[in-house]
């Protein structure tokens, strides 16, 4: 009988690990610390040099996963973030930097992610690299890209996270902003983690 | 990709490979070990060898990886590590081999082994293994948890791994290839309620998700999938997988069960006829 206490109580235990990851804040985005790595890589930015996560390090850094062929998600989440961005106080938005990461090296060249990101606003990093590079920064977030077939024009769709992963200013992995979310939400959680990052 | 990546695993993990190749080895071992007169069958061997490289290649492939990133995929995976893999490495009646082993034990590590026993004995309790068995399903399909454990590595392979250890238990129970005639095993009627009774929470669990106007399992969208597939397609396929072949291995297990009855049956008024007519003659 204690046996089955003991596996109770264990299965239990890890429903709560896992179920409500319970933390002093009430996030409107899903708590994911502990439940994901650091953020670390090694890509390529828009001016063709290497960029690091610790080239913006203290910063609350947001990373998206993408392409600039991309009809909807990608523009609609550009454009939510840096709305967000814009609700937060003046003082605090240039403590959070966006990484817009493209996935479909074949067409975006660095310059051509470049333009792109300027389009949206001057607080993101443009980044891509080459497939390998970027699936295993992909596979280290547990998120995945794939292919689809190309039409007569050439154009193929690309299948990515929608998903927004947020680092503190320290690099650890504290939010995923899922596609449900308003605006005012995540800035919200921005403001929170930026205030943290002062205390 | 070069053919061979598809064999490599997407993510490796040194436990589960070392825990595959002692399983492997030991049975190859225990095998060559036995009296020929102990020794499983080739059938038998195959069947267990099937049954271990079906459990390996879901877990420790490329399988793996389109598992993570396909829901209906997934639900596959989770069919095989829950029903198919251990059906049929229980199918092949290993008891030998385990016996074989048993020997091998050193008598001094047997007051250690009784945790070990008493956990067994609990959980292979007819309505706990059985509740153990759905409940498993249905813990790792919460929406919530579900995205969790697809978000975080270590929460992922608790979950594949559990999946598959109570797989091997309840099939154990269910298809335990010694007679309750003879030994302390659960009856043949009490497998078939058993079976029967696991069936409905299982289809219910794949209708709700199959008939789901809305997506149950966002983690799909939040970590992309393999390859641009509807999300509303992905999920009424696994809503189907969860359903129809988990409902279809309860009515084949039910089978065999009826059949080792009859067997068992006919065999035992066998030696009652034998009985009676030594007595008459006597």
């Amino acid at each position: 009988m204690s046996r089955m206490i003991h596996s109770l109580s264990v299965l239990t235990l890890l429903l709560v690990l896992a179920g409500c990851s319970g933390s002093d804040t009430d996030w409107n985005a899903k708590n994911i610390r502990g439940l994901m790595p650091d953020l670390e890589f090694k890509l390529t930015a828009t001016d063709g040099e290497p960029f690091t996560p610790e080239d913006r390090a203290g910063q609350v850094r947001l990373l998206f996963f993408g392409f600039t062929n991309c009809p909807d998600i990608c523009p609609a989440t550009m454009a939510r973030l840096q709305n967000a961005v814009k609700q937060m106080p003046e003082a605090m938005r240039d403590e959070v930097t966006l990484l817009f990461v493209s996935v479909d090296p074949e067409r975006d060249t660095p310059e051509r992610v470049g333009e792109y990101v300027d389009f949206f606003g001057d607080n993101i990093v443009g980044l891509t690299s080459d497939e390998e590079t970027l699936r295993t920064l992909a596979k280290r977030y547990r998120t995945t890209f794939g292919y689809g077939k190309p039409d007569e024009n050439g154009d193929y769709d690309v299948s990515h996270s929608n998903a927004v992963y947020v680092f503190d200013g320290q690099g650890r992995a504290r939010l995923l902003i899922r596609s449900g979310q308003s605006i005012s939400q995540i800035s919200e959680d921005l403001e929170t983690l930026v205030r943290q990052g002062r205390d | 990709m070069s053919w061979y990546h598809y064999l490599l695993p997407y993510d490796f993990s040194p436990l589960t490979l070392i825990a595959f190749v002692v399983v492997l080895t030991m049975y190859l071992q225990g095998l060559y070990a036995l009296p020929a007169e102990e020794r499983p069958g080739a059938l038998r061997v195959f069947t267990f060898l099937l049954g271990l490289l079906l459990c390996y290649t879901v877990m420790h492939t490329r399988f793996d990886y389109y598992s993570q990133y396909m829901f209906f995929i997934h639900r596959g995976q989770h069919l095989v590590l829950h029903h198919l893999g251990p059906l049929l490495m229980v199918l092949s009646n290993p008891l030998p081999i385990m016996r074989f082993w048993a020997r091998q034990l050193p008598g001094w590590l047997a007051p250690f082994l009784w945790p070990v026993k008493m956990a067994y004995r609990v959980l292979q309790q007819p309505l706990i293994a059985a509740t153990l068995f759905v409940g498993l399903i249905y813990l790792w399909l919460t929406p919530e948890l579900h995205f969790d454990a697809m978000l975080s590595r270590p929460l992922y392979w608790v979950m594949n791994w559990s999946m598959l250890l109570d797989g091997l238990l309840f099939w154990w129970l269910i298809l335990d290839p010694r007679s309750p005639h003879t030994e302390r095993v659960l009856g043949y009627g009490k497998r078939i309620i058993l079976l029967v009774l696991i069936i409905p929470p299982q289809s219910a669990l794949g209708a709700w998700i199959l008939f789901s106007d809305s997506m149950v399992y966002d983690v799909y969208e939040v970590c992309g999938r393999a390859w641009p597939m509807a999300p509303e397609t992905d999920q009424m396929l696994g809503g189907v997988l969860t359903w129809i072949p988990p409902a279809m291995m309860s009515g084949i297990a039910i089978l065999i069960v009826v059949g080792r009855m009859m067997r068992d049956d006919r065999s035992n008024a066998k030696t009652q006829q034998a009985d009676e007519a030594r007595e008459v003659h006597a």
